[in-house]
């Protein structure tokens, strides 16, 4: 008998490349691993440079969204040669920049000079020396970035790009949570705007009983930021370059999981993703309290593609505070940009860097999200508030930026991750997170274990 | 002269890859022998037997089904008396395997999203009203198994109609002859004689199965990893190498799975007889 084509050889290939791409890359990266160039001078701003070449062209990765940032740079700059490479931002923990920089590690070249990430985690291994590889961040605040530009940066916005008191990368956007709302809708109600977590939850009880349908936030994302981390619940608490203090059981988390609870029973809360078309379709003009980060106005409120709320109509309040405590808040992300420590022309890619976080020709005229940038930030808003879309003054964006909890850090791994894997499903089948509490804790230092940390 | 290429091919993308696995899986980041250590962290992972308990699930349920839809299939279809009906149905069988692997799993994230998919009602029937409550965690093996079954399916049963094409007219003529039913030809003369291409069948879907890795990562990515990016062993792996940075540990896990498969298949060739080569 003659032997068949194998019917299903091309999935096996596809399932394959688990195994088969780990180990070629592997191959390749020995045998190219000895030809690296030795050489370059060792460091003036803190780290061994390479051999620099003053004229050579820059690469530089960002995600879609971030391309005008790389256009406006080159229309003010354009002397220097800019070669761009679009990815996915390392979006949503695809990590696909760490998993990259282990490749180029491996391969010993190949690095972009300026990588632009939507995550705020990356500074952690980015810092850090991998397998024998000096690390791929530049250390930015030894001379590199002039330190009254870096003190320019709104307070604690460099948190999440600083290891070890060292700073490592830029931040390009707050994405501090406030307390978005309808105002027409509010006083259509005549609700007044609650100003403690324990005021929102009755206020979303009545809701629910007096206005089915409407919602006053949504659960459907896993962003643990927005509740837990405003309530400071002790999830995250880095407290060294790798180390974790994990304690998912406090007061703090409970009374925060069972506001999601509640919300959830009685339906105040959405448990659809804020970016499904489900959510849009269901909830537009229905949303009445939104606590969430500073993006969510341009990213689904003045979103013709998203809820599309009139103008004149949204409303911003500060963050919501627990009785008798001062008001925290967290971040959404908020992206970051690095400087590669391999760079051959440190110069450019400097200025590239500063560039796009400190100029008006992009954090100012183009950008979407709140500039990290004090300086770009005011004028930012004062162009947001220019545009007479908000129903309300966006002071409370300000007053919410110096508000960030500092006892929810940022690791190198995805407390998104964890939360989507452990805490989403029980939101999704309407079973309480408060009982899911102690297995997320678990998940937690799990993660953090097997990611090198030592969990106290 | 003309395998040349093949061995070519084998050796470079193969054998040279797995034998360096194997030496990746015995020593550490240095170079230096550590002798079973990355064998015994990776197996002491908190999510090791997680995983192994995920695909040992999805195999079983995928396996099970394939074996006997497929038999069945292949024998109604080689049971049509007409041509043309016949050969359609193999063709409609067979289209989804000619999708490429990760485009008929993207496929798959428009049908399991009851907002958008084709069969919608069906999934509100079973009480599913959003993405995320189809992909809850205690469907994943089956929904793994069905995605598994309709892009593999089709080409087995071809493969199997041909099996069923080479049993001799006589032996079919002469059961027929003996009084015998569909059923008794199926069960006492069809399926014997097919025992060689359901071991074959078996052993080549559970080499595949083991490495379950593009469904999971794409609903991962697709579902804000709700699906758990670590959800089979082959991700684990993928996790170890680029996560953790881990690239020693990563090939234990390959290494592992190697020899869990290659003991299973093993199995399958010894039961169903697949290199004797006595004719039944």
């Amino acid at each position: 008998m003659k032997e068949p084509m194998n019917p299903s050889s091309a999935r096996r290939i596809g399932r394959r490349i688990g195994i088969v791409g780990i180990a070629t890359a592997a191959l390749v990266a020995t045998l190219t691993g000895c030809s690296k160039a030795q050489g370059g001078s060792s460091g003036q701003y803190g780290f061994d440079e390479a051999q620099q070449s003053k004229s050579s062209t820059i690469t530089v990765w960002v995600d879609a969204t971030r391309a005008p940032a790389v256009k406006a740079f080159e229309d003010a700059n354009p002397s220097v040669k800019v070669k761009t490479v679009t990815y996915d931002g390392s979006a949503n923990g695809s990590n696909s920049f760490k998993t990259k920089m282990a490749l180029f590690d491996r391969s010993g070249s190949g690095w972009p000079d300026v990588v632009f990430s939507t995550q705020n985690n990356d500074a952690a291994w980015a810092s850090q020396k991998t397998a024998g590889k000096q690390p791929y961040a530049a250390v930015l605040d030894k001379g590199l970035v002039p330190s009254s530009v870096l003190g320019d940066f709104a307070k604690g916005s460099l948190d999440p790009c600083t290891v070890d008191g060292t700073v490592y990368c830029l931040r390009n956007d707050l994405a501090q949570n406030v307390l978005w709302y309808d105002k027409t809708l509010l006083d259509k109600f005549g609700y007044s705007l609650p100003k403690t977590w324990e005021e929102y939850q009755q206020l979303s009880a009545k809701v629910a009983k007096d206005h089915p349908g409407y919602i006053t936030g949504s659960v459907g994302d896993p962003w643990p930021e927005i509740f837990m981390w405003s309530s400071k619940c002790q999830a995250n608490d880095i407290t060294g370059a790798r180390e974790v203090t994990v304690n998912t059981t406090s007061k703090e988390c409970t009374r925060a999981a069972g506001l999601i609870d509640a919300g959830v029973a009685n339906k105040s809360l959405s448990t659809l993703s804020v970016f499904s078309p489900d959510f849009v379709k269901k909830y537009s003009g229905k949303v009445l309290l939104m606590p969430g980060p500073a993006w969510f106005a341009g990213a689904i409120f003045n979103n013709k593609d998203s809820l599309n709320l009139p103008k004149g109509e949204l409303g911003v309040a500060d963050p919501l505070a627990w009785n008798g405590e001062q008001p925290v808040t967290g971040d959404v992300g908020g992206g970051t940009w690095f400087i590669s420590s391999h760079s051959k022309n440190l110069a450019a890619a400097t200025k590239f860097a500063q560039y796009v976080t400190t100029q008006d020709g992009y954090q100012v005229d183009q950008a979407p999200g709140y500039p990290a940038y004090a300086p770009a930030a005011a004028k930012w808003l004062a162009k947001q508030a220019s545009s007479g879309y908000y129903a309300t003054s966006l002071d409370p964006i300000t007053t919410a930026a110096s508000q960030v909890w500092s006892g929810w850090g940022y690791g190198s791994f995805s407390q998104e991750a964890i939360w989507a894997k452990v805490m989403q499903p029980l939101i999704t089948s309407g079973k309480p997170t408060a009982d899911g509490l102690a297995a997320w804790g678990t998940e937690i230092k799990n993660q953090a274990q097997v990611n090198g940390y030592t969990v106290k | 002269m003309f395998i040349a290429p093949y061995v070519l091919f084998t050796l470079a993308f193969g054998l040279a890859p797995a034998v360096y696995a194997l030496v990746l899986a015995f020593t550490d980041a240095d170079g230096a022998f550590v002798g079973i250590a990355n064998f015994a962290k990776v197996i002491g992972d908190y999510r090791f037997f997680a995983d192994v308990g995920h695909v040992a699930l999805y195999l079983v349920i995928w396996l099970v089904s394939l074996l006997v839809l497929v038999v069945l299939l292949a024998l109604l279809v080689h049971g049509i008396r007409s041509r043309r009906v016949s050969a359609v149905f193999r063709l409609l069988y067979y289209i989804p395997g000619a999708l490429a692997g990760a485009s008929s799993v993207l496929l798959w994230l428009f049908v399991l999203d009851p907002s958008a998919s084709p069969v919608a009602p069906l999934l509100h029937a079973l009480g599913f009203q959003s993405f995320n409550q189809t992909i809850a965690p205690a469907n994943l093996p089956a929904i793994f198994a069905i995605i598994a079954f309709w892009t593999g399916a089709g080409g087995w049963i071809v493969v199997l109609f041909g099996a069923l094409n080479n049993i001799s007219v006589d032996v079919m003529e002469a059961a027929r002859l003996d009084g015998a039913n569909a059923v008794q030809i199926a069960t006492r003369i069809q399926l014997p004689l097919m025992r060689k291409w359901i071991a074959y069948m078996s052993v080549l879907s559970l080499a595949a199965g083991t490495q379950l890795f593009v469904e999971p990562t794409l609903l991962s990515q697709a579902s804000n990893a709700v699906v758990p990016n670590d959800y089979s062993l082959n991700q684990l792996a993928y996790q170890y190498a680029f996560a953790q940075n881990d690239f020693n540990g990563a090939s234990a896990i390959a290494v592992l799975l190697l020899i869990v498969s290659i003991a299973l298949s093993a199995l399958f060739v010894w039961r169903g007889g697949l290199f004797s080569t006595e004719d039944a």
